[in-house]
This record gives structure tokens, sequence and C-alpha cells, in this order.
């Protein structure tokens, strides 16, 4: 057990029980809690674990902001929808189309790593930050190829779309379709990526990273050439991304650059690193959760209290739904304030 | 001007001298270069003409809305990406304030015209420069110094900002027209020329010319570039370092309002949304510009609006993506940007 996590365990006794608990949650949910909104809950927060924990690796552990984060999701899910819509709806034209959008992810992630990490930081930032709008906007130009605004709808394999049944008889009173099957692929490649990126940050390399993040100049004076090291991050956490980017098109058979590319999801990546902890994976899972969570409820319990307080004028337009982008965005600074560590931090921090 | 040359001299004091007397002209030529090149592309002189008033415009506007945090990167080493919501807080205050004019900006007098403007102006960059002041003391007072807690708080600003601002004003479209006199073009043969686009390259040159005189030639300019290379020095010397940089960033907001407003009447419509827009773009100009370069962001501003007019003329398909390539041309010539300040 110590040797799948790469020896890094959750370290507090709340935290590891929280985990357990979203695991088995995950694992169990579409028999735990039937319904196909609750299906879509879960299935999405499988596949931020993977973007957030992808994106850790620049942010918490190299100490790197990128913007273009989404950018790579994007590549990722317009792989498969691209190669599905062309090539038919087979197992290999999904393999092609992911094959294909890890060599570009990886070759671009590469270009900017080499462009810009030789500046600063915050130069890497800033040309993330262009170079992801003008993909976007170069996503909607490509109508022919990427559907532009509408996007591209694809059939899945057979076995994946949701006519099929695997067995006659519902087990637990749910019957297993293809959409379940789906959700369980999703499931163990999560699983199979975030241990991926658990044996690297734990590996010697992931302790240049952290070495580089605390202190690039002694890291450059230890004979680590920092640049080589960013960029390979960089690297790597796109791969990671586009990957995440393939469940996520696998999941929805639909992708705009609404779904993967907009700058709102970037937004939320860094809302749920922060969150849940920036400088450890397990951030990842406690934050997705909890923020895809609030995201997809949040706005329900919103829409009772503010008609539970439509008398008094203030308090029910702060409480609008439209406005829990609001209170998330105080959340964020007040985490980034009072919990710099995050929830994972913070709940290691008490068991001390 | 004074133009700051990356020399790697040995000498500081060399070092000063050398950067005194060498100003750095290549950068200066770039715009005029593009000029040239484009005239025989266009082939028609007045098309030329129209053209390139509309890109050195539409430059000056990009100048206005980058000038504020230009000012706050360079001179207070502060990363902010909140800069949007001051840009977006100034046009939704013009639009307000010239709603509630409709006498002075429906009448055919320029006078009463520019006074409507003048006021809306005037109070969105009170507006954007309070909204500034309140932020830097919530905000970025605890943060000073920690590059990475400055982005995620900023971001976390700007998200805030941004619904407080649909809070207040709605998520909706507003239109943001220009008043009577200002609408329409001056016509000499076959050169037309929009009146707003005059009045934005008058606006954007005297920001300019006001904010490198401030820097260069007061004792508040000496102060601040002072505070920059060693505030722990004009802090012994008896200044209240931190009263300044309170006010560096207040104007940059309110800077930063008046290029939403300029913007806005430039679009003609405000979004809550503009300011994450235009904040990509104002990245751009600084990043080509160099950080915290005043002159390099108004030349970088300068060729991103010149090479956007032309290449939407020439070639419409290329025009979405040319501020990109602009960049990444000027980053391959020099790494760190047109002017870099070298002492960070």
């Amino acid at each position: 057990m110590i040797s799948i996590l790469s020896g890094d365990l959750p370290r507090s006794r709340i935290l590891g029980t929280m985990l357990i608990a979203i695991v088995l949650g995950l694992a169990l949910a579409p028999f735990l809690f039937p319904g196909a909104k609750a299906l879509n809950v879960a299935a999405k927060i499988l596949i931020f674990i993977v973007l957030v924990a992808s994106y850790d690796l620049l942010l918490g552990y190299t100490g790197i902001v990128s913007f273009a984060h989404t950018m790579f999701f994007g590549i990722g899910a317009y792989g498969v929808a691209i190669a599905c819509v062309s090539l038919g709806s087979n197992w290999s034209s999904i393999l092609i189309g992911t094959g294909a959008a890890v060599v570009l992810s990886a070759l671009l992630s590469l270009l900017i790593g080499m462009f810009s990490l030789r500046v600063r930081a915050i130069f890497f930032s800033m040309i993330t930050l262009a170079v992801a709008f003008s993909f976007q906007t170069l996503a909607s130009q490509l109508s022919d190829l990427t559907g532009g605004e509408d996007g591209l709808n694809f059939s899945v394999p057979d076995v994946l779309s949701p006519s099929y049944q695997l067995f006659e008889q519902p087990v637990f009173d749910v019957s297993v379709d293809g959409k379940i099957i789906t959700y369980y692929l999703v499931f163990f490649i999560t699983i199979i990526l975030f241990l991926c990126m658990l044996r690297i940050v734990n590996s010697s390399f992931g302790r240049v990273l952290q070495a580089i993040r605390e202190n690039a100049f002694r890291a450059e004076a230890i004979g680590y050439n920092t640049v080589i090291f960013r960029t390979a991050a960089s690297v790597l956490s796109a791969i990671f991304a586009t990957l995440a980017g393939v469940l996520l098109a696998l999941w929805l058979r639909y992708n705009s650059a609404d779904t993967s590319l907009s700058i709102e999801i970037m937004i939320n990546i860094l809302l749920i690193v922060v969150i849940g902890g920036m400088g450890t994976l397990y951030g990842a899972i406690c934050g997705a959760t909890m923020f895809i969570l609030a995201q997809s409820y949040l706005e329900d319990l919103m829409a009772h209290s503010a008609s539970a307080t439509q008398n008094i004028p203030l308090l029910s337009t702060l409480l609008s739904p439209d406005r829990w982008l609001l209170w998330l965005g105080v959340l964020f600074i007040l985490s980034v304030y009072f919990l710099p560590t995050g929830v994972v931090g913070k709940l290691r921090s008490i068991k001390r | 001007m004074s133009a700051r040359v990356s020399t790697n001299a040995p000498e500081p004091a060399q070092a000063m001298i050398s950067a005194k007397r060498r100003i750095d002209w290549l950068p200066l030529l770039l715009a005029p270069l593009l000029m040239l090149i484009a005239y025989p592309l266009i082939g028609s002189s007045s098309t030329w003409i129209t053209l390139t008033v509309a890109g050195l415009a539409m430059g000056m506007i990009i100048f206005i809305i980058a000038s504020g945090l230009t000012l706050i990167f360079g001179l207070m080493d502060v990363f902010t990406f909140a800069n949007g919501i001051f840009i977006a807080l100034g046009a939704f205050v013009a639009v307000s304030v010239l709603g509630a004019l409709p006498q002075w900006t429906g009448a055919d007098s320029l006078g009463l015209n520019l006074a409507a403007l003048g006021v809306a102006v005037l109070a969105a960059m009170l507006a954007a420069g309070l909204a500034g002041l309140v932020f830097e003391r919530l905000l970025i007072r605890r943060v000073y110094g920690q590059h990475l807690k400055q982005i995620l708080i900023t971001m976390g600003g700007m998200v805030v900002g941004e619904e407080l601002i649909k809070m207040v004003w709605g998520t909706q479209q507003m239109e943001l027209p220009l008043p009577a006199t200002l609408s329409g073009s001056l016509v000499w043969g076959d050169v037309a020329i929009e009146k707003y686009r005059l009045l934005a390259l008058l606006v954007g040159l005297s920001v300019f010319v006001c904010v490198i005189v401030v820097l260069n030639r007061t004792k508040v300019g000496l102060l601040i570039r002072a505070g920059v290379q060693d505030r722990e020095m004009v802090e012994s010397l008896g200044y209240r370092i931190q009263r300044l940089f309170i006010g560096v960033f207040a104007v940059g907001s309110a800077l930063a309002g008046l290029g939403g407003v300029m913007w806005g009447l430039y679009q003609q419509n405000v979004t809550p949304q503009m300011g994450a827009q235009v904040n990509v773009l104002i990245f751009m100009v600084i990043i080509m510009g160099g950080l915290g370069s005043t002159s390099g962001s108004f030349l970088g501003a300068i060729l991103i609006g010149l090479v956007a007019n032309y290449t939407g003329f020439l070639m419409p398909k290329v025009a979405l993506f040319s501020n990109i390539l602009l960049m990444v041309a000027i980053l391959l010539w020099r790494p760190q940007g047109l002017y870099s300040i070298s002492s960070r």
C-alpha cells in the first residue's frame, strides 16, 4: 500500500478518512447515488482530480503559474473528438487521437517553456495567458476542424454508448449500461494517472522541482539546470492535462471551446489547487471534490436562501444563485491568506 | 525620456554614464519602419493614412489602459491580474454618467460634449482610483514581495470584482455611444479619419507625456524611482514610502479607469467581462515593452495598434493572431522586451 502511494501518505488521520470516503464514494457512485446528475458530478470530480493534480505539478511543486493549462486540456478533448469524427468511432481512433494530442501538447509546452521560462516566472504566466487566448480564438476560427462555436458531437465505441447493456438484469437496481462502463473507465484511468503523478513528485526529479520552488538560485548553484527542470515539469503537466481532456471528451461524447478551453475553467483549476492545498497532490482530490460539489449544488442552495431572504433587499441580491462565483472568490482570497497550505495542510497541522 | 539600457558593464558608475549618453534608438525605429513596409503593400495612400491613424489611435488607447499596470508592475513590483476590474469599473461609471447627462451628450456643441466626456472621465478615474485604494489596503498590502501570492490574490480579487460589477450594473452588455459631435469622421479628399481617433491620440499622448514628466522631472517621481531601487534607504531618509506606493497604486488604477472609458467609447459598448478580455492585450503590451518600462509599453501599444490595423486590411484571417505573432517576433529579438529595466 505504501509503495503504491510512493511512500507519500496522507499523514493525518482526518485527511486519510476523508480521502478513503471520497475514493469509496466515487468508486460506488453509480450505485450509491443513482441519477444522471449525480453520475455527471462524480465523473466531473474524477476528471478534475487529474486536471488539478497535473496543474499542481506546476504551481504547487515547481512554483510556476501557467494560464495555458486549459489549452492542453482542450487539445486532449479535441484530439479524441476530431479523431472520432473523422476516423470513425472505434478504439483505434481514440488511441490515435490521444496520441496525436499528447504529442502536440508536449511539443507546444516544450516550445513555450524553452521560450519563456528562461526569463522570469511572471513572463511565463503572461505568455501562457496570451497563448491560451490565441489558441481559443484559433479553435473557434477553424470551424471545419473543431466545429467552431457549436462544438463537436461524436459517437464512441458501442461498449461505451448509453444504449449498451452489460448484463440482462440490473445489478442492485441499477442497469449497468455503457455510461456506467465509461464511468468506471474514467475512474480507473484517473487512479492510474494519479498514482503516476504521485510517483513523479516523490521521485528525485520531484525533489529537484521542490528545491527550485523553494530557492531557484540555490538549486542552480547545486548544479541543477533549472530551465530544463522547469520545462520538463511543464511538459509533464501538459501531458497529464491532455489525458484529462481525453477523459472529458470520452465522458461527454461532445467537445467545444466552452467545455474545455474557456478561461473560467482555468480560474476554477486555480481556485481548486489553492483551496485544496498547493504542493500536495491529495489537495487535488479534496479540492476537486469540494469545489465540484459546491459548484453543482451551491447554486441550488443559494436559490433556496435567496428566496428565503427575499424581503431583505441587499442580502437577497448577494445570495442570488448567479452570484455563487462571488462567494467562491471570497473563499479563495480568504484561503490564500489564512490557509496558505490549503485544506490538506490545515488538516495535517491539526494532528500535531 | 530616459531609455534604460541593459548593459553588463562591470562598473556601475560607468554603466550609469553610458545609460545617460546612449539612448537605445533601435526600438524607436520599429514603428516608422512598419509604416514604410506597409505603404507599398497597401498601395493607396489614402487608405494607408486612414489605417495608420486608426492604428496609432488604437495603440494610444491600449497604452492608456496599459500605463496603469506598467506603473504598478514597474514601480511597486506587484504582479496584479486585477487591473481588469478597474478598467471595467471605469467604463461602467462612464456609462452611468453619460446616461445621466443626455442634454449634454446629445447637444450639437463640441464644448458641451467634451464637458460631458470630461465629467465622465473624472468620475471614472475617481471611482477606479478609490477602488484601487481599497483594493490595495484590503488585499495587496499583505502580500508585498510575495509574487506567487500576489498573482493568486489578485486573480481572486478579479473574480470578486467582476461579480460585484455584475451586481450593480447587471450581466448584460451596455451601450456606450459617442457624444453627438464626436461621432462620425472628418474627410479630406479620399482620406477619412474618425474624430474620436484624433481625440484618443491626443489623450494618449498627454498621458504618456505626463507619466514620463512626473517620473523623470519631479520630486515625487524621483522618490518613487529611488524607492524602487532601494526602499530602506529612502525610508531611512525620512520619507514614508508606503504612502507613496499606495498613491502609485491608486493612480495606476485611475489610469486603468480612464483606459476603460476610452476603450468602451472605442468599442461603443461595455461588458462586465471586458476587463478580463482587455487584460490579455495589456499583458502582451507589457511583455513586449519590457516589464515596467513606460516608454517600452508605449512603443509596444503603438506596434500592436498598427499591426492589427494593417493586417486587418491586408490579411483579415491573420489579424486575429497578429498580436501574438508580433509578441513572438519581438521576444525573439529581445527576450526581455524592448526596454528592460535591468535592476530586477
